[in-house]
């Protein structure tokens, strides 16, 4: 007790107004600080150790930032000639993809992304959001965290082995519905919905679980049954949650490589039919950045820097969909 | 359709005007409202309702089991399919410390896997978990370089693994000059996992109670011994969970090795070359098992191989487990 | 000393104390029955026997965790959420038993509730109030409208909010939004209306306007209040019953109960000597 109200009192003088010794961790960012914790300049021994410390901190979170700008640079700075070299409306909108003719028409690789994409939300979003309606609000003791946990598992199954399932599973039964050797757009919709499952399901959960009791009691006390006020009052509550469960979802279906890769049958044509085979712009590169040279390289790049235009598009309905959940 | 519902005694009419002085000094208008005065039609309109609205709660009931049943039926199969067909061809030659064309051995595959793990976890373990403690022990909430940190590690997080393929490709293979490597898939997927490693420890950090904090700087304890003594112990279980989470992508992940670690399915020899087996090309289990579903020639070790991948993703999930436990005796 | 109290509690009113007319014996609209309740080995209530009379308000007084909030929970089966929570005995609407004859839902439309926290749904305010009608299968807009003007009437707040149905009810005030949850529950035309210490989170202006509301809803519903005013129960309420550690202490006219206790702990704790 003598001993705190000691160092308390000589930690005050060490940190009274103009305590020179401790510039870099000093007052301005310590007595900005959000946390609430008193706030006292360190004891002068200690201000060399906590100035380097908080640099070095300060460094590492600065990391992320410079990943951030590096991914950007080098992508723009090796994707962005080869864009200029082939012409940007042919480059986007060409339909054809033949390097050994250097022609590098991307459109229907962004076709397939998306028609892949979208097989995936509806195949993964209807089952996902109801299962996550089903845990957060029906699941009982045991099946629940069976299921529970289950999710966490199928969440942390390698995209190689979906893959390889859709290729021995899934690709052979498409294969008996139609003509086709199976690997096409709804094999490659029918793994990236099994995959996004997860993502779906957790997020949507947790906005689930987010929700007051006080609406859920409230529907209830006017006479409707658990039923319709999970499915009236609580899910559009959780609406935002919802919401970016299905743009994560989105986000994760759109840049998945490999799964689809092994399944979608990799053809770089505007698919005609789900049973058509089709390449993703993630496809695109990873077939062919093994042996590709030159302008084909750079071309490649240049599909990854439209992918990333997709994923920052993505990302940015993202935070546009937290914002607004967290304003109401 | 009978309509079992008693007719109650009919209670006295409700106007808004009779019974509120308020709005009657407010000169309201008696609408005769056709509600209160149609009051029994609506009970039967009720009462016919309720069967129906009975049938839609069952159906989304049992639309609410399907879909739990259905995610469950997926997961067994999956699960299942890969087990069944994939134990059976686990054989002790795909255990040879030598992998050749006949004998497609994955332990190398393993090793390499281990080895660039812990490689890609030794470089954003504490690259994360600084930020984190910078952005939650050090930092003004809600200052410009926070939010812009915040905004690029979500940003980072989206971004998919093809990307990082491609960056890492760029930058470490080729301008770094390290050529196809351990180090330049390890710090591939080092920047791929950070942002996840600096959200959760971000959020243990958060979770620890201020009194913590507090009791620290009560002693007299600068800010850096207050973080490491008082504030860090209780935030490491949720690390830890953090940390798997990584460990879990980075033993899964294909496309951002690629192009950065190759394919060469070889330990790399640490023995011999000592700190230069960095700069050699390796395949992590998961590379293994791409190359060999593609090759199409082994399928049967291409199947033992996911079991490997499935039982240590299992063993994560386990651990991962363990860890919440921790966590929820350590919030008591 | 009551007199006092009755004086007191007139001041504090915006409006003049309701009417009570003392002879009659109003019917029962409910009833419970050697009423027993446990939360898994705890028994929260305690052999209750109480009848709620028609048209009048009846106030649930007693210190915090002496089971009138919980005896209200179990009039509309509220309860029923609760885990490991038993019921013994009989709740009776009209005479039919609640927990063995009658459907949840269907009880707890006929039993409305407003709670201590206002809880509108994150919706508009038209949307709030025809939330429950529409469940109930009225679906024409018409006929939509008017339940929702006239439920906006009937808890005064109609003029308020006229000119911004369509605006989300999480943006009112607290007392605007309490009121607009009485509109909620009047809107499914319930028989008895259960109000939860629905004051306590509010201003007093809001508090004087939703007594005043309870003073003339009285005559079309059945109120029964909980309430840890007791200067509120005196002026608002035609019945009150005083409860102790899970038991009725003492129930009875309101004046009564104010003015000529019988039991000496009812006189105690009227008389604001623990509670």
């Amino acid at each position: 007790m003598l001993f705190s109200l000691l160092s308390e009192l000589s930690a005050g003088a060490a940190g009274g107004p103009g305590a020179p010794g401790a510039p870099a961790a000093g007052a301005p960012g310590g007595a900005a600080s959000g946390t609430p914790a008193p706030v006292r300049a360190p004891k002068r021994p200690h201000a060399l150790r906590e100035g380097v410390a908080r640099v070095l901190f300060a460094t590492a979170a600065a990391l992320s930032i410079a990943a951030v700008a590096l991914i950007c640079l080098f992508l723009l700075v090796n994707g962005v000639p080869a864009m200029a070299k082939i012409g940007l409306p042919e480059f986007l909108f060409g339909m054809t993809w033949r390097p050994a003719n250097d022609l590098f028409g991307i459109f229907p690789m962004i076709v397939g992304s998306l028609y892949v994409t979208a097989g995936a939300i509806v195949v993964g979003v209807p089952g996902g959001l109801l299962t996550a309606v089903y845990l957060s609000r029906f699941a009982r003791g045991r099946v629940g965290s069976f299921l529970r946990s289950g999710v966490e598992l199928l969440a942390g199954i390698p995209s190689v082995v979906y893959g390889f399932f859709g290729l021995v599973v899934i690709v052979p039964f498409v294969r008996l519905l139609g003509p086709g050797t199976g690997l096409s757009v709804l094999a490659a919709s029918l793994i990236l919905g099994i995959m996004i499952l997860p993502t779906i399901i957790t997020v949507a959960q947790s906005a689930l679980d987010a929700v007051p009791a006080r609406y859920y009691e409230g529907a209830l006390a006017l006479g409707v049954d658990h039923e319709h006020a999970v499915f009236k009052v609580v899910a559009p509550a959780a609406a935002s949650g919802i919401m970016a469960a299905i743009v994560l979802g989105l986000g994760r279906a759109i840049g998945e490589t490999m799964a689809v890769v092994m399944v979608a049958g990799n053809m770089p044509i505007i698919p005609d039919s789900l049973l058509s085979g089709v390449r993703t712009m993630t496809a695109n590169i990873v077939l062919e950045m093994g042996y590709a040279a030159d302008l084909h390289r750079e071309a490649l790049i240049a599909t990854g820097v439209v992918l990333f235009v997709f994923v920052l598009l993505t990302t940015m309905l993202l935070s546009v969909i937290r914002k607004r959940g967290e304003a109401r | 359709m009978s309509i079992a519902f008693n007719p109650r005694p009919r209670r006295p009419r409700f106007s808004p005007v009779a019974c509120s002085p308020v709005l009657g000094a407010l000169g309201a208008v008696d609408l005769a409202p056709s509600w209160f005065a149609e009051e029994d039609a609506l009970e039967v309109r009720i009462a016919r309702t309720a069967r129906h609205r009975r049938a839609v709660s069952a159906l989304l009931r049992w639309l609410t089991y399907a879909a739990a049943a259905v995610t469950a039926a997926v997961l067994l199969f999956v699960v299942g399919y890969i087990l069944v067909r994939g134990v059976p061809a686990l054989s002790p030659d795909l255990f040879q410390w030598e992998y050749t064309s006949e004998n497609v051995s994955l332990l190398p595959a393993l090793a390499s896997t281990v080895i660039m793990a812990l490689l890609a976890l030794a470089l954003a373990v504490p690259v994360g978990v600084g930020a984190a403690i910078y952005l939650v022990e050090y930092a003004r909430r809600g200052s410009r370089f926070v939010r812009l940190v915040r905004v690029t590690a979500e940003t980072l997080q989206g971004i998919p693994s093809i990307i990082y393929g491609l960056f890492g490709m760029l930058f470490f293979v080729t301008a770094c000059g390290w050529g196809l490597s351990l180090l330049s898939g390890a710090c591939t997927l080092a920047i791929m996992v950070l942002p996840v490693i600096m959200r959760t420890t971000e959020e243990a950090l958060m979770a620890v109670p201020d009194s913590y904090r507090e009791g620290g700087f009560g002693l007299g304890a600068g800010r850096l011994r207050t973080v490491a003594r008082c504030v860090l112990p209780s935030a490491v279980p949720g690390i830890l969970g953090g940390v798997i989470l990584a460990l879990g992508r980075c033993v899964g992940e294909v496309a951002a090795l690629l192009f950065t670690a190759g394919t060469v399915a070889q330990i790399p020899d640490f023995a011999g070359q000592g700190i230069f087996a960095l700069f050699d090309s390796c395949r992590t289990l998961a590379v293994h098992m791409y190359t060999l579903a593609c090759e199409g020639l082994h399928v049967n070790e291409a199947y033992a191989t996911s079991v490997v991948l499935l039982i240590l993703v299992l063993l994560l999930n386990a651990a991962m487990r363990v860890v919440a436990q921790k966590m929820e005796v350590s919030k008591k | 000393m009551t007199s006092f109290l009755k004086e007191l509690a007139n001041e504090m009113s915006v409006t003049a104390v309701a009417e009570v007319p003392g002879a009659a014996p109003a019917p029962a609209k409910m009833a419970v029955e050697h009423l027993n309740l446990f939360y898994g080995d705890f028994q929260g209530l305690r052999d209750v026997n109480l009848t709620f009379p028609e048209n009048q308000v009846t106030a649930l007084i007693g210190p915090s965790g002496c089971g009138k909030s919980t005896l209200l929970k179990t009039l509309n089966r509220m309860n029923d959420l609760v885990e490991g929570c038993r019921v013994e005995g009989s709740v009776l609407l009209d005479g039919a038993d609640a927990y063995r004859t009658l459907d949840a839902t269907d009880l707890r439309r006929r039993v409305g509730m407003v709670f201590q926290q206002p809880n509108p749904f994150p919706m508009s305010i038209y949307d709030n109030v025809a939330f429950g009608p529409r469940s109930h299968g009225v679906r024409a807009k018409a006929d939509l409208d008017v339940i929702v003007e006239e439920s906006l009437r009937a808890a005064a707040i109609w003029d308020e909010l006229k000119d911004r149905l369509k605006k989300n009810a999480l943006g009112l005030s607290g007392g605007q939004q309490q009121r607009l949850c009485i509109a909620r529950a009047l809107a499914v035309q319930p028989e008895v209306l259960l109000l939860d210490e629905s004051t306590s989170a509010l201003d007093p202006i809001s508090t004087a306007k939703i007594e005043e509301l309870i003073g003339q809803l009285k005559e079309r519903y059945t109120v029964i209040m909980v309430t840890h005013n007791m200067l509120q129960a005196l002026r608002i309420s035609d019945k009150t019953a005083f409860f102790l550690l899970g038991e009725v202490v003492e129930a009875g006219d309101t004046d009564t109960i104010f003015s000529a206790p019988i039991d000496p702990r009812t006189a105690d704790y009227v008389a604001g000597r623990f509670g």
